[in-house]
C-alpha cells in the first residue's frame, strides 16, 4: 500500500517530512512553508525530520535544500536529520549536506554607467567598421596586384539576387513615391495654377533625392540584412574559418564579390527608380491635373538636367559601398548561435539606414556648397 | 521483476526509399541506464528522434508506458531529452533555458523556480552559470546545461544524444558518474546514443546495436557480455578492432 505523504511543521522546532513526496506538493509545499518560516527568529533551531521519508524527487529536494539554506544563512540552526537510503543520497546530491554559501548579489547598472557602456560599445562598432574598410582596401589593392586571387564567378550570381531580382520592388515603391509625391504637390499647386510645376518637383525631388535614397532603403532591407544573415550563420557555423584553413581569404571570396556586385547593380537599379518615379508623377498630372503627357515631359526635361542624374548615380554608388561595407562586417562580427546572428542582422540594417541617410545630407551640403 | 517502460514492436524508418531500420523490436525497462550503439550513419539518433515523437515511423509501434506513442505538443512533455550540441535557446540566459518549463507547466512562483533553477545548475556543476548566454558556455558545459534543462520537470524518463562525444576525459567521466547518481537517486530511466565505449562499459546495463547494412538490430544486452560476440561486427565494435581488408 502507498504511503501518505506528509509535510507538517511541529511549533516552528521540527518540519515532519513523512511518505513520497513528489514535484507535484511543491507549490504548496513552498508557499506555506516559506510565510510560516519567516517568523522563525535567529538562534532558533528547526529540524527537517526525515526518518519517515520514503522517497523525494529533486524538485522538492531542491526546495528544502533552499529553504534550509535561507534558514541557516539568517542564524537559524536548520538541519536535515534522520535521512535514510536513497533520501541521503538525494540530499547529498543536492549539496543538502553543506554549508550554504551566500548568494552574491549583482548591483544593478547605474544610468550613468549604461549611457557610458553604450558610448564606449557605439565607439567601438565605429572602429570595427572603420577597420574592416581598411582591411577591403587592402583587399582592392591585393586584387589589383593580383585579379584572378578574387572570385569573379560570384559577382554575376550577386547582381542577378541583388539586381535583377529586386526590380519589380523597386519599381513600384519608386512608383508610389512619384504618385504621391505628385499628389502631395497638385493639392497646394492646383491653388497657384501651377499644375505644370508637379513635373519640376517630381523631376528633382526624385533624381537627386529620393530616387537614390529609397532605392538604397529598399536594397539594405533586402540585401544588407541578407548579407548579414548569410555571413553571420557562415561565421557561427565555422564556415568561414573553413574557408579561410583551404586558403580562401574571406575578404576576397566573400566581402568583395558583394561589394562590387552591388556597386554595380545599385546605380541601374537608381536609373530605374528615377523614371518609375517620374512616371508615378506623370500619372498624376495627367489624371489629376489635366496636363498632357507630352507637357509633362517637355516640362521634366527642361527642368532635370543631366547632372542631377549622375549625382543620384554618384550617391548610389556610395551607398551601395556603405551597404555591403556594414552588412558584411556585421555578419563577421556575428558571435554565438541564432540570436547572434539576428541581432547582428538587426544592427546591420540599423546601422545602414543611418550612415545612409547621413551620407545623402553630406552629399547634399557637399553639392550646395559647390553650387553642383 | 523488471517492467518495460518503452516498447518498440516492428519499427521501420527513414524517409522515401532511404530505409534505415527495418521492422526493428526492443524494450527498455524502467530504470535502465539503456545504449543504442552503432556504427557513423545507422541512424542511432534518428531513432532517438523517433522514441520522442519528434518523426512519426515509416512502420511499427513506439509504446511508452502511461503515455502510448510517444506525442509531442499535448501538453507537459512527460520525459526530458538533451540533444547532441545541447540545443539552449541562445536568446535566453541558462537559468532562463531551465526556468522556462517550469514556468509553463507548474504553478510555481518565480522565487521557488529561481530556487529550483539553482539547485539543477548545483546537480550538474554549473553554480553560478544562471546568468551566462549559451554562447559564453563550453561544450561541455552545454551539455551540463541541457542536462538541467531536461531533469527541469522531474522526468522518470530522459534521453540524450550523445552526451558525453567531444568531452575531455574528465568531463566526460563526471558527465557520466552524473548519469549514474541520477539513475540511483530518482530510479530515472536513461535513453542514450553514444559510441563511446568507456561511457558505455561504465554506466550502460542494456543496449542494442543498430547495423547499417542488415537495417536491423544485431546485438542486445549487457555491453560487457556482448564484448565477448562471437558476431564479428558485434565484437569489432566493442573491442575497437579494425574491419579487416578482404
Amino acid at each position: 500500500m502507498p504511503s501518505r505523504s506528509r509535510m507538517e511543521l511541529v511549533g516552528l522546532q521540527q518540519l515532519v517530512l513523512e511518505g513520497r513526496l513528489t514535484f507535484n506538493d511543491s507549490a504548496k509545499l513552498w508557499k506555506d512553508l516559506e510565510k510560516r518560516l519567516k517568523t522563525v527568529k535567529r538562534g532558533h533551531a528547526i529540524m527537517f525530520e526525515m526518518s519517515g521519508l520514503e522517497s523525494v524527487d529533486g524538485g522538492t529536494m531542491a526546495l528544502l535544500v533552499h529553504l534550509r539554506n535561507e534558514l541557516k544563512l539568517r542564524g537559524v540552526n536548520a538541519e536535515f536529520v534522520g535521512a535514510k537510503g536513497v533520501v541521503q543520497e538525494i540530499i547529498h546530491l543536492y549539496h543538502g549536506d553543506e554549508k550554504p554559501i551566500r548568494p552574491k548579489r549583482r548591483r544593478p547598472e547605474r544610468l550613468l554607467e549604461q549611457v557610458g557602456r553604450a558610448t564606449v560599445d557605439f565607439l567601438n562598432g565605429v572602429k570595427a567598421v572603420l577597420a574592416f574598410f581598411g582591411d577591403m582596401i587592402v583587399a582592392c589593392a591585393g586584387i589589383l596586384r593580383s585579379p584572378r586571387s578574387m572570385n569573379w564567378r560570384e559577382v554575376p550570381h550577386v547582381m542577378e539576387k541583388n539586381g535583377a531580382d529586386a526590380v519589380p520592388i523597386v519599381a513600384l515603391i519608386n512608383f508610389l513615391i512619384g504618385f504621391v509625391m505628385g499628389f502631395q504637390g497638385a493639392v497646394q499647386l492646383k491653388q497657384f495654377g501651377a499644375n505644370i510645376f508637379v513635373a519640376d518637383l517630381v523631376g528633382l525631388s526624385i533624381t537627386r533625392e529620393l530616387g537614390p535614397l529609397m532605392t538604397a532603403i529598399i536594397v539594405c532591407g533586402r540585401s544588407g540584412a541578407r548579407y548579414a544573415a548569410e555571413l553571420g550563420t557562415m561565421r557561427v557555423s565555422e564556415e568561414v574559418d573553413a574557408l579561410r584553413t583551404m586558403g580562401f581569404g574571406p575578404m576576397r571570396y566573400l566581402v568583395m564579390p558583394r561589394t562590387i556586385g552591388l556597386m554595380l547593380v545599385l546605380p541601374a537599379l537608381t536609373l530605374l527608380g528615377d523614371l518609375m518615379g517620374i512616371i508615378g508623377g506623370l500619372v498624376v498630372g495627367i489624371v489629376s491635373l489635366d496636363l498632357t503627357l507630352e507637357g509633362y515631359i517637355n516640362e521634366t526635361l527642361k527642368v532635370v538636367k543631366v547632372w542631377d542624374v549622375y549625382s543620384g548615380l554618384l550617391k548610389s554608388v556610395v551607398f551601395a559601398l556603405a551597404i555591403a561595407l556594414i552588412s558584411c562586417q556585421q555578419g563577421f562580427a556575428a558571435t554565438g548561435g541564432a540570436e547572434g546572428v539576428g541581432r547582428r542582422t538587426t544592427s546591420s540594417v540599423v546601422a545602414i539606414l543611418f550612415t545612409l541617410i547621413m551620407i545623402d545630407a553630406g552629399f547634399t551640403v557637399f553639392f550646395h556648397a559647390f553650387g553642383l | 521483476m523488471d517492467e518495460s517502460l518503452i516498447h518498440v514492436e516492428g519499427l521501420s524508418m527513414g524517409w522515401g526509399s532511404n530505409v534505415l531500420l527495418e521492422n526493428a523490436s526492443f524494450d527498455v525497462e524502467r530504470g535502465d541506464i539503456f545504449a543504442i550503439l552503432g556504427g557513423s550513419g545507422c541512424g542511432k539518433s534518428t531513432l532517438l528522434r523517433y522514441l520522442v515523437g519528434l518523426d512519426a515511423p515509416m512502420a511499427g509501434t513506439i509504446e511508452i508506458e502511461g503515455i502510448g506513442a510517444p506525442t509531442l505538443d499535448v501538453g507537459r512533455p512527460p520525459f526530458g531529452v538533451m540533444f547532441q550540441s545541447g540545443a539552449l535557446l541562445g536568446s535566453m540566459t541558462v537559468g532562463e533555458n531551465i526556468a522556462l518549463a517550469l514556468e509553463e507547466w507548474t504553478d510555481l512562483p518565480p522565487d521557488a523556480i529561481h530556487a529550483i533553477v539553482l539547485a539543477k545548475l548545483s546537480l550538474v556543476g554549473l553554480v553560478g552559470a544562471e546568468e551566462k548566454f549559451p554562447s559564453e558556455l563550453s561544450g561541455g558545459m552545454k551539455k551540463r546545461a541541457a542536462i538541467a534543462r531536461a531533469m527541469a520537470l522531474e522526468p522518470e524518463l530522459i534521453f540524450l544524444d550523445e552526451p558525453s562525444a567531444g568531452l575531455d576525459p574528465v568531463s566526460a567521466v563526471e558527465l557520466d558518474e552524473l548519469i549514474l547518481s541520477l539513475n540511483k537517486a530518482f530510479q530515472l530511466t536513461v535513453v542514450l546514443v553514444t559510441h563511446e565505449l568507456p561511457s558505455i562499459f561504465k554506466i550502460v546495463s542494456r543496449c542494442i546495436m543498430l547495423d547499417k547494412e542488415t537495417k536491423s538490430i544485431i546485438a542486445r544486452g549487457d555491453p560487457r557480455e556482448l564484448q565477448t560476440s562471437d558476431e564479428p561486427r558485434v565484437h569489432r565494435f566493442f573491442n575497437r578492432e579494425p574491419k579487416e581488408k578482404e
